[in-house]
């Protein structure tokens, strides 16, 4: 079972990141970030690979902006990984998918 | 038993990419890993290229690199948007590994791996980096708006940063440890006439301050030693760059610096096959020009060299 990134929004963002029984990864991400749009890839591959152990959304920090503040995101890509409503990994900027698959090794166990 | 292959290009940029284009054209089937996120290099950073010649009205960086990577294509370079994690280029046939795992194999090389950030080197500059500290205007600028934040350095990247980033800012205060600008004139003019930009002369900073996220600066008076601090919410490093040749220690001659030494006018390092180009090599010019230059020399060096 294969299983993509999604969008998340404000109006989503409770019920599919805070109140998940998950670990969610955000993808704080923008159209005119080129780091961002190279780790897009990546991130589709790792939520295919094991998106049953952890969910991957995706939030558009120029439409959904307080989120982002919310979040004191000051630099994208930005993977925030929350477990029960709370951030517990902050992973900044772009990287390679060896290198994100060590960061993430912990929920992918 | 796998091929092995005529040429392999590590790292993309204009150096990379250009290379790729001559190699190409030279019927060397030439294979380039350009990156698995860093794909285009530096100038995928940047906004507007108002110096490369033949754009008379300029050109968006990440637009003359995707032109460039066109061009290759059409070509025939094979592109893997991968790294190589691993290269033994002191035997005749060259070994390499990419960041999936594979192995390639190559008679000759080109390594054109570019340039990272230079970093001032506080331990709070690491620790708040994507939380305030940032080495890319372009890249984060966006979450800056209305702020009063900082940039340090004195060249063109320096003033290019802080220029840029008033579009976001409400005030921009450019550190530099001298007491004029290296940038060239034209940059250092449209910075002085901005009225979102200040410049703190004879100044460097030692220290980030703040628990979570950028709240001040401590700074040092290069002058007379004084210290003192000041808020700011936002640092934006533009100190230069280091060449990228963590890999090739111990395999190929590198300067004080790490930069790969070139023997004399080429491209050719001390391995025979083994051929560098862009600011890899480069420490003096560093422009998107000088590095496609030197990037279509390194494939007639590696051609030469294969021909023999």
């Amino acid at each position: 079972m294969t299983m993509a990134t999604s969008k998340v929004t404000t109006a989503t963002f409770d019920a599919e990141v805070l109140k998940s029984s998950t670990p969610v990864l955000v993808d704080f991400w923008a159209e005119w970030c080129g780091p961002c749009r190279a780790v897009g890839p990546i991130l589709e591959e790792i939520s295919n690979e094991y998106g049953s152990k952890i969910k991957i959304v995706k939030l558009n920090t120029d439409e959904e902006s307080a989120i982002a503040i919310k979040y004191g995101i000051t630099s994208i890509p930005s993977m925030y990984v929350f477990v029960n409503g709370e951030v517990v990994t902050q992973i900044v900027g772009a990287k390679p998918k060896p290198a994100l698959l060590k960061d993430l090794e912990s929920f992918l166990a | 038993m796998s091929d092995v292959r005529n040429v392999v290009i590590v790292g993309s940029g204009p150096a990379g990419y250009t290379a790729a284009i001559y190699a190409a054209r030279a019927q060397l089937d030439p294979i380039i890993y350009e990156g698995s996120v860093t794909a285009g290099g530096a100038l995928m950073n940047t906004t507007e290229v108002e110096n490369f010649p033949g754009f008379t009205d300029g050109v968006m960086g990440p637009d003359l690199m995707d032109s460039m990577r066109k061009q290759a294509n059409r070509f025939g370079a094979e592109l893997i948007t991968d790294d190589i994690v691993e290269m033994d280029l002191t035997g005749d046939i060259k070994v390499l590994k990419d960041g999936s795992g594979n192995t390639v194999k190559a008679k000759s090389v080109i390594l054109a791996t570019g340039s990272a950030y230079r970093e001032i080197g506080l331990v709070n500059e690491k620790r708040l980096s994507g939380h305030g500290v940032s080495w890319c205007a372009t890249c984060d600028g966006f979450f800056f708006r209305g702020q009063t934040i900082a940039v340090v350095g004195g060249g063109d990247s320096a003033v290019e940063e802080a220029t840029f980033l008033t579009r976001f800012a409400d005030k921009v205060v450019l550190i530099h440890r001298r007491d004029s600008l290296r940038a060239s004139k034209i940059m250092a003019d449209r910075a002085k006439a901005n009225p979102k930009i200040e410049f703190m002369w004879n100044t460097e900073v030692i220290d980030v301050l703040g628990a979570d996220k950028v709240e001040a600066l401590k700074l040092r008076n290069t002058v007379d030693g004084s210290e003192s601090e000041r808020a700011f919410t936002g640092l934006f490093v533009a100190i230069g760059h280091i060449p990228r040749s963590e890999l090739l220690t111990g395999q190929i001659d590198l300067d004080n610096e790490g930069y790969v030494i070139c023997e004399g006018r080429s491209t050719r390092t001390n391995q025979k096959g083994v051929f560098a180009c862009g600011d890899l090599v480069d420490h003096t010019y560093r422009q998107a020009i000088t590095a496609a230059g030197s990037g279509c020399a390194a494939a007639l060096d590696a051609e030469k060299f294969l021909a023999h």
